[in-house]
């Protein structure tokens, strides 16, 4: 069962990096505003002024 | 400061396409291996027979038509969630092309017999390279993408990407170390309990990280946006995902529930499993809630009907999960069709589904025109949900009374249905059924083609599509700006980085795998495979006979009444690959060796109805007719001597000398019972590896436990 040691260490280094990721993401204030992200990827900016793709 | 940039819609269009193309065909595939199931002359060709099919089948639905439906979306919404252009059209294209020529090679050799033989990862080793190098591809357009953002916030669907692409990277090299023979086969470095173990490691992951985590990506990004209201609760996408991904990965040893696998990691994956319904429902109930208030238009919006479906099914889906990996249930449903139900509530729900609502949405975007037709978009639909209807209940019901069926004693104590046959004749309906349900589904699919095909006709793809939005500020000023600033324009050297890094990290996981000594206790009696049994077990595995036959005793008494004594993990030491199964549309044959003449198995490989008619297997007419390849003999035995089977040194050289010997005592038994069979075709080999199976601790009390050597 010597590769469970293997899948474990895996597990738990992949486990580590998203720790990692969440840590930044916290320390980064990905999540000091819990609402706006939500409704900001609503919009989307087209161009004010249209030149040559005419967008709908 | 205002920035203008265009998006790439080429691409998010190309995946598109790919994606409704691919889902098709695969399909097809199914629908075939599904009458496989009723009418055995549907086993059209040697390419053609179910056992070959299946795995075409399961690898076209999850890596070419739920892989491309991810890609897809991810273009799309990756470019709109960051502002931003994807970091490189090049790197784009490679991706495509590189991923379409990984199906079509999939294409052609599973249909060939190259297989690994491990279910969902059956492509051989040259196309795992190739899997690997187009994901990195894959990762350094993403992360690439992230670093060039326009947006400061990493929107919660950019995360389950992330989060996808990461783990995906590792599941797929860690289960996919083999030991190469040739170009087109390769051993797996595990064996045995090991094996199993990696695989379902695996196996459980790529469901959790290919066809979960990429697609509630997807949820939080389309069905907001064709509801055209913000989720409903982004605190909640926040917390569920961050307490899904970590739950996930350990939940995997739930699919070796009663098997040799040691009791404590059979608990582990229980608990979590367990444990995941939390921020699995999470995810679904923010789905279903984001709709609050708006229900009125799922009535009107052929898109939001097949998201609402969609996530409705994922939420079946992972209560049912959870459900099965609870021992008792997990008792009754493993091995039977219920599992076969509860994967397409996923794959025809929650992934059709949501690719289809995606696509509705996104083609006409992508054109600059509307839907062609909701009434098509609403048969659609109606057609799909009712095959997904068809498809699953009969299923759940065949598997349950199967089940029951196999388990059924008479009150002296004897098995009512002796012969297993008997169990699968009565479930013939539901088999039925369930081609039904597939072929209401594939119209609905068809529906959808002529749809887009006309939606694409009254537009014009808009290649780049225009937008503006302000330039990132810097939090503050720092090194941290700069140096992805720099190599943000160098996608080529970062992708040559990347990949000597990804190679460094290969080598530093294979090499403790070189070091990995086995401590299972291994059973003195079991010995390794005769050259003959080796070839006979590629063969098996060649034609994937474990799509329908367990090679796993369960403890139960219903088991080992009926098959013998129950699997002991010291059994399996010199598996390469293990063999145990995950269906029994056939018996078990961990223990089939010595329990019918050589004859017999002649005979039926032949003609199966000869020997039990009504049988619903495939012929193998061309075991008779092939030679059996004896050039690569050596090869193999030197790849069993390198993985730790203990053959003697010089056995390699000397090992078809051994085969010669074997097929000429098989040869001559056959000749006993009337038939003249030619020493030197597979089915010598393939008699020669059944009749192997389980007898080395066959009714012989089990007494030395000793350590491999």
């Amino acid at each position: 069962m010597s590769v469970i040691f293997l899948l474990i260490t895996c597990s738990t280094l992949v486990a580590l990096i998203f720790l990692g990721a969440f840590v930044w993401a916290v320390r980064k204030g990905q999540y000091d505003d819990d609402r706006s992200p939500a409704v900001r990827m609503l919009h989307d900016h087209p161009p004010q002024v249209d030149t040559n793709t005419k967008v709908k | 400061m205002m920035e203008r940039f265009q998006y790439d819609n080429r691409i998010a269009k190309n995946f598109m396409f790919v994606t409704i193309l691919w889902g098709l065909v695969g399909a097809l595939v199914g629908l075939t291996a599904a009458m496989q199931l009723v009418l055995p002359s549907w086993n059209f060709a040697e390419w053609g027979s179910f056992g070959r099919l299946r795995p075409l089948h399961t690898n076209a639905m999850i890596f070419a038509f739920v892989g491309n439906a991810m890609f897809a979306g991810v273009y799309y919404s990756l470019q709109r969630l960051l502002k931003t252009r994807m970091f490189s059209d090049l790197l784009s294209s490679i991706h495509f092309w590189g991923w379409q020529l990984i199906i079509v090679a999939a294409a052609i050799t599973l249909p060939l017999g190259m297989t690994t033989g491990k279910e969902y990862a059956e492509l051989e080793w040259p196309i795992d390279i190739a899997i690997t190098l187009v994901w990195v591809v894959f990762g350094i357009n993403m992360f690439g993408t992230i670093l060039k953002r326009r947006e400061r916030h990493l929107y919660v669907a950019i995360w389950f990407y992330i989060a996808t692409w990461v783990t995906v990277a590792m599941l797929h090299i860690v289960n996919s170390i083999e030991l190469p023979i040739s170009l087109t086969k390769s051993y797996s470095w595990y064996a045995g309990v090991q094996d199993a173990l990696v695989q379902w490691w695996y196996g459980h992951n790529a469901v959790a990280f290919f066809l979960t985590t990429p697609f509630l990506g997807l949820m939080y990004y389309y069905l907001p946006k064709a509801a055209n209201r913000p989720v409903y609760s982004y605190k909640l996408s926040i917390i569920h995902f961050w307490s899904l991904i970590f739950l996930y990965i350990w939940a995997g040893p739930h699919h070796l529930l009663y098997s040799a696998l040691p009791e404590w990691a059979q608990s582990l994956g229980v608990v979590f499993s367990i444990m995941l319904i939390a921020p699995s429902w999470g995810g679904m109930l923010n789905g279903l809630l984001t709709l609050r208030g708006a229900w009125d238009r799922v009535r009107e919006d052929p898109v939001l009907k097949f998201m609402v479906v969609a996530v409705t099914c994922y939420g079946m889906a992972t209560l049912e999960g959870p459900l099965l990996s609870i021992k008792s249930i997990n008792a009754i449903a493993h091995f039977t069709d219920w599992i076969i139900a509860h994967v397409h509530i996923g794959g025809l729900g929650w992934n059709g589904f949501l690719a289809f609502g995606m696509i509705y949405w996104m083609a006409p975007r992508l054109y600059g025109t509307k839907l062609y037709s909701t009434t098509l978009a609403n048969w659609h639909f109606w057609l799909g949900t009712l095959g997904i209807i068809f498809y699953a209940i009969p299923l759940y019901f065949a598997g349950f009374f199967q089940s029951l069926m196999w388990k059924q004693f008479t009150p002296d104590g004897f098995l009512v249905y002796k012969n297993f046959l008997d169990t699968l004749l009565e479930i013939q309906t539901a088999y039925w059924l369930r081609a039904l349900g597939g072929t209401l589904y594939i119209i609905g699919l068809l529906i959808m083609i002529y749809n887009i095909r006309k939606t694409v006709s009254t537009g014009k793809l808009i290649v780049n599509e225009d937008a503006e939005a302000p330039a990132m500020e810097a939090l503050k000023e720092g090194h941290s700006e700069s140096w992805h600033r720099a190599i943000e324009r160098r996608p080529i050297q970062m992708l040559i980085l990347s990949l000597i890094v990804v190679g460094i990290g290969g080598v530093l996981e294979i090499v403790p795998t070189f070091l990995v000594k086995s401590n299972i206790p291994t059973i003195s009696q079991v010995k390794p495979y005769t050259p003959l049994e080796l070839h006979g077990r590629d063969i098996y595995i060649r034609e994937g006979c474990y799509t329908c036959h367990s090679q796993m005793i369960r403890p139960f008494r219903s088991e080992t009444e009926r098959y013998g004594e129950y699997a002991k993990a010291g059994e399996f030491v010199y598996d390469h690959p293990f063999q145990w199964g995950s269906k029994r549309t056939g018996p078990d044959l961990l223990r089939v060796g010595a329990k019918y003449p050589d004859s017999w198995h002649y005979y039926h490989m032949f003609d199966p109805t000869s020997m039990s008619p009504g049988s619903l297997m495939p012929a193998y007419e061309n075991m008779f007719e092939n030679e059996l390849d004896i050039t690569t003999t050596e090869k193999k035995m030197e790849a069993m001597r390198t993985m730790g089977v203990p053959y003697a040194e010089d056995f390699p050289t000397k090992a078809n000398d051994d085969i010669q010997k074997q097929s000429a005592e098989i040869t001559a038994r056959l000749k006993k019972d009337g038939i003249d069979a030619q020493s030197d075709r597979e089915i010598i080999a393939v008699i020669a590896y059944l009749q192997r199976l389980g007898t080395d601790i066959k009714s012989k009390p089990v007494t030395e436990i000793s350590e491999l050597p």
